[in-house]
């Protein structure tokens, strides 16, 4: 099975605040709360630190579920948030730093 | 041999609202009576204008205004239009173009989103609540329509000076927010007072069965500020500017939940 890559969309504006993240679309004004699942997972996606990695070192302690039922929730989680224009999924490491060009771009392949 | 062109009389006058005056040219004596009145207080040229519009009338297109504005970005110039008017604004210029019939409400509707995106990069806003001045702070009350924006600002009594029923309009400075009176009104249909002070705090407006002010989370403060802050542009930046900046003003202006019953003692509660 393929590695899976997740990084923050840098087009969104995103704050934290309360214990909560909120992150807005840049393209359309939309407000999206995150759960602390996908918290966890905004801040760790990083472009470099594969799904799996992520699900093991930051969302398994946390939740006390099984890696294998929790990456499966994590990857649909991950790509629900690319639906939305919050981060990038890819099958390849993620370089980030420069903002993407064009339209927001939900999933790489 | 007759003359085949006249000079034709250009009028204007500066409307000065949140401390940013903006000049309008027209050829129509009739409309700048009308802008004259429209604006009655909020007129001067106490500095020069920061832009300047030349407003081309036409026909009406419609009977009414429709739909929602459409503002776009594109090679230094902005684009407003909405199904009453349309407008260009070039920022580097200092200058614009509006195309609209003599009305005065595509006109209000242009100064708001003009003053939206200039407000944008300062980390100010316009908002969607009534304000109000005592003992020299300002306060805002914000709330969906029918939360009691234009009720509160009804109930006020003498010593209150309001800013507006219906739009805020905020500034940041270096000391902290500044509210300035608008021209931009509600239900109420009255002007607010061309006077500006610092921003004391922000009330999220609740009817209820008694006079009650209580704490609300920062999470839920930040939620309210953006579904109440007006955005306009489909623009990155612009969305990014805004939201950070409803972050900034819910960290150093307290907001409260104003529960009230409409009567004027919910003003004992304020200031």
């Amino acid at each position: 099975m393929s590695k899976l890559y997740v990084a923050r969309n840098p087009r969104v504006a995103a704050r934290g605040i309360g214990g909560e993240m909120m992150i807005m679309s840049g393209r359309d004004s939309t407000l999206f709360t995150l759960n602390k699942t996908a918290t966890i997972l905004w801040q760790a996606a990083d472009g470099a630190t594969p799904l799996d990695e992520i699900v093991q070192q930051r969302i398994c302690p946390e939740f006390e579920v099984q890696p294998t039922e929790a990456l499966r929730d994590a990857e649909t989680l991950a790509r629900e948030l690319a639906g939305h224009g919050i981060l990038q999924v890819s099958e390849e490491p993620i370089p980030t730093g420069n903002p993407a060009s064009g339209e927001p771009q939900g999933e790489k392949r | 041999m007759p003359e085949l062109t006249t000079d034709v009389e250009r009028l204007s006058l500066v409307i000065e609202i949140g401390g940013m005056p903006v000049r309008l040219n027209t050829t129509d004596p009739g409309f700048l009576d009308m802008l004259q009145n429209r604006y009655a207080g909020f007129l001067g040229e106490s500095k020069p204008p920061e832009i300047e519009f030349d407003v081309d009338l036409t026909p009406p297109v419609f009977d009414q205004p429709a739909g929602e504005a459409r503002v776009s970005h594109r090679m230094g110039r902005w684009s407003l239009q909405r199904g009453d008017f349309l407008a260009e604004w070039e920022p580097a210029l200092r200058r614009g173009v509006i195309h609209q019939s003599a009305n005065p409400y595509s006109i209000d509707a242009v100064l708001r989103i003009v003053h939206t995106l200039v407000l944008a990069r300062q980390g100010g806003f316009l908002m969607h609540s009534a304000s109000a001045l005592r003992n020299g702070k300002a306060f805002l009350f914000a709330g969906v329509s029918g939360a009691g924006k234009t009720t509160i600002s009804r109930l006020a009594p003498p010593d209150v000076t309001l800013l507006t029923d219906e739009i805020s309009y905020v500034r940041k400075h270096d000391s902290g927010y500044v509210a300035y009176g608008t021209p931009f009104t509600g239900e109420l249909a009255k002007l607010g007072e061309n006077v500006s002070a610092p921003v004391a705090a922000l009330f999220l407006l609740v009817q209820g069965p008694e006079n009650r002010i209580d704490p609300v989370a920062p999470a839920e403060a930040a939620r309210s500020m953006l579904a109440n802050v007006l955005f306009f542009a489909k623009d990155e930046e612009l969305v990014q500017a805004t939201f950070h900046a409803a972050f900034e003003f819910v960290s150093r202006v307290p907001v409260s939940r104003l529960t009230f019953v409409p009567d004027t003692r919910v003003w004992e509660l304020i200031g």
